[in-house]
């Protein structure tokens, strides 16, 4: 509809030549304008959005693409000159045998998983309390959202205290059930726990509220006639809410899971050995701690590039496959 | 747009049983807060003790200062405002242009080139960061430099996309055609028609993003180093040494977290709002 307007729009701007005018100046300042005119329409539009891909250009695709040219490199800062050492694929080849590549994605799917899934069933719950007739409901809302404006660093700050093995209050709190204070970064289990604690806090209340968005679009009157039809409210949360719901699940799955596979301040933060190995004997290193370790800490430019591109692979094939059982979903629906 | 829903019909009137629980949650959601406080106002030793302290003491003052002068707080405070702030006029300023392109405006390619911004939205930026680290450091000369934090995010995909569904259905089509009729330029119309109607969203963008680089932490860390940090770079660089002073550490975190806090008590609402329009539109 609004082609056809504009198209309108752009004859209305640009009479066509009436044949009794005269030409001279006045024509040809008219014949400027409308071609003034015509690109201020179709062309000034290129103008408004060239500024974010222009910049996105830039700082977003030209270091992607760069990232795969270093990544078959043997670049390193301390060897001069070895940006223009080509290895060809050998980055990847060492990556597939590399026990500590291994180790560090078991760890990201392993707290991916203990962090997306208790976070998104909570998340739900918690919209499905809100979505009730309450008092002070910009309280309660503004409650369930503090974590999301404290920084991911300051949320692993104090979760360290509270998961410290000396004096940290979680370890008080389990005191009558332990013999030893427990040591939460010494085990895979402990240590993933932890990690996953800091992401659940942080991202419930934020995804609770996207949840409660939508189930305020849901129509009322599918209630009420379910509840006519004798459906007891937990059959209608499960019939009504959960299928009403699913574009939105589908959406925060997608976007928790890329955010598990890029998890770094956490480990980060949560490391005591100082050089980023995720635990004495890497229980919590996760890809792009190995990452930030293989490119900051030892300087191989080459190889953190090849985990940058394999771990840019894996997101893409992950998201790739989560839209392929949306559509398969969806048409399964129809 | 208050909080960007409408409520159709009320649905049922919760119990008490409900109270509870998100009253539970919700101090859930305070506690580690409240516990930096605690720490951050008791000495070393009241923490390395158990019992541990469950109310705040009498140090909190001592500690924060202490903090501010180890950390470098100062500094970091104001490095934090300016590169927040500056990304936050930047990206709305950027987005609100391109979201009213993508909106109301008809030209050549448009799908394509909308549905690139929404891809762009996932792709995880910090894996490009070895290029851009020579990029900015040696092609560009900014290492410990805040120009090497603003510029790579100037823009943003959800920006463009934000602003884009929030003129589509925020501004008639009809008063682009009127100021068209009336001789205005795209430009004319775009600042004294698209940015007033625009301004509610483009204040909700603006509050998340600015939230969004106020906690911003890989590449700040990367970028900078403690003799001009961030706030974030700061707490995080508080963590150094064996034993680890807790009082100090968390002293920081309520110095950072502060700030935003206020931020978040004036203007919650607004940015409630902006989470779960976002939502339901996207």
């Amino acid at each position: 509809m609004t082609v056809r307007t504009s198209e309108q729009l752009d004859n209305r701007g640009a009479p066509p030549d009436s044949p009794g005018r005269p030409s001279g100046p006045s024509s040809r300042r008219q014949a400027w304008r409308s071609r003034l005119y015509r690109f201020d329409v179709k062309g000034s539009p290129y103008l408004y959005v060239l500024p974010f891909f222009g910049l996105f250009a830039v700082f977003g695709l030209f270091p992607l693409v760069y990232t795969a040219i270093i990544s078959t490199t043997a670049w390193s800062p301390r060897k001069p000159g070895s940006e223009d050492v080509s290895v060809g694929l050998d980055n990847y080849g060492k990556l597939l045998s590399d026990d500590n590549f291994h180790n560090s994605l078991i760890n990201t799917f392993g707290i991916g998983l203990v962090s997306t899934v208790p976070q998104l069933l909570l998340a739900l719950g918690i919209a499905h309390l809100l979505n009730y007739r309450l008092r002070g409901r910009l309280f309660l809302r503004m409650g369930v959202l503090v974590p999301y404006i404290t920084s991911v660093a300051a949320v692993a700050l104090i979760f360290n205290q509270i998961f410290a093995r000396d004096f940290g209050l979680l370890n008080w709190v389990l005191q009558p059930f332990m013999d030893n204070p427990l040591d939460w970064r010494a085990d895979k289990w402990s240590s993933w726990l932890a990690v996953s604690t800091m992401v659940i806090w942080h991202w419930t209340g934020y995804n609770a509220l996207i949840y409660l968005a939508a189930m305020q679009t849901i129509p009322y009157e599918l209630y009420e006639s379910a509840s006519i039809d004798g459906a007891s409210k937990w059959q209608q949360f499960w019939h009504i809410t959960i299928p009403s719901l699913r574009p939105t699940i589908i959406f925060t799955v997608i976007v928790s899971t890329i955010g598990a596979l890029q998890l770094f301040a956490e480990p980060f933060l949560f490391d005591t050995t100082r050089n980023s190995n995720g635990g004495p004997e890497r229980e919590f290193q996760t890809v792009v701690l190995y990452l930030y370790q293989q490119f900051w800490t030892n300087g191989r430019y080459g190889y953190a590039a090849a985990i940058a591109w394999t771990l840019f692979l894996i997101t893409v094939v992950i998201a790739l496959v989560n839209f392929l059982l949306v559509r398969r979903i969806r048409s399964a629906d129809d | 747009m208050a909080l960007g829903t409408t409520r159709r019909r009320s649905p049922d009137q919760a119990r008490w049983g409900t109270y509870a629980i998100l009253f539970a949650i919700i101090i859930v959601s305070i506690f580690p807060l409240y516990w930096s406080v605690v720490v951050s106002s008791r000495d070393q030793s009241a923490i390395g003790r158990y019992p541990p302290p469950l109310v705040p003491g009498g140090s909190l003052w001592d500690n924060l200062e202490k903090a501010f002068e180890q950390g470098n707080f100062g500094l970091a405070l104001t490095n934090s405002v300016i590169v927040a702030g500056t990304i936050t006029i930047a990206v709305v300023f950027t987005s609100t242009l391109a979201g009213f392109a993508f909106a109301k405006l008809t030209f050549r390619g448009r799908g394509g080139l909308f549905a690139a911004v929404v891809g762009t939205m996932l792709v995880p930026t910090q894996l490009a960061i070895i290029p851009l680290y020579i990029m900015v450091t040696q092609w560009f000369g900014w290492s410990n430099d805040l120009r090497g934090v603003i510029v790579p995010a100037l823009v943003s995909a959800f920006g463009v996309f934000f602003m884009r569904q929030y003129l589509y259905s925020a501004m008639p089509t009809e008063l682009l055609e009127a100021g068209r009729v009336d001789g205005a330029s795209t430009l004319r119309i775009y600042w004294s028609v698209v940015l007033p109607i625009a301004r509610p969203g483009a204040a909700v963008l603006g509050l998340l993003t600015f939230i969004t680089y106020w906690n911003d932490l890989f590449w700040p860390l990367i970028l900078l180093n403690t003799q001009n940090p961030t706030v974030q770079v700061a707490i995080a660089n508080t963590r150094s040494g064996i034993e680890v002073d807790y009082s100090l550490v968390l002293a920081g975190t309520v110095i950072a977290t502060f700030p935003m806090l206020i931020v978040f008590l004036v203007l919650g609402r607004q940015i409630i709002g902006g989470i779960m329009q976002g939502a339901v539109k996207g």
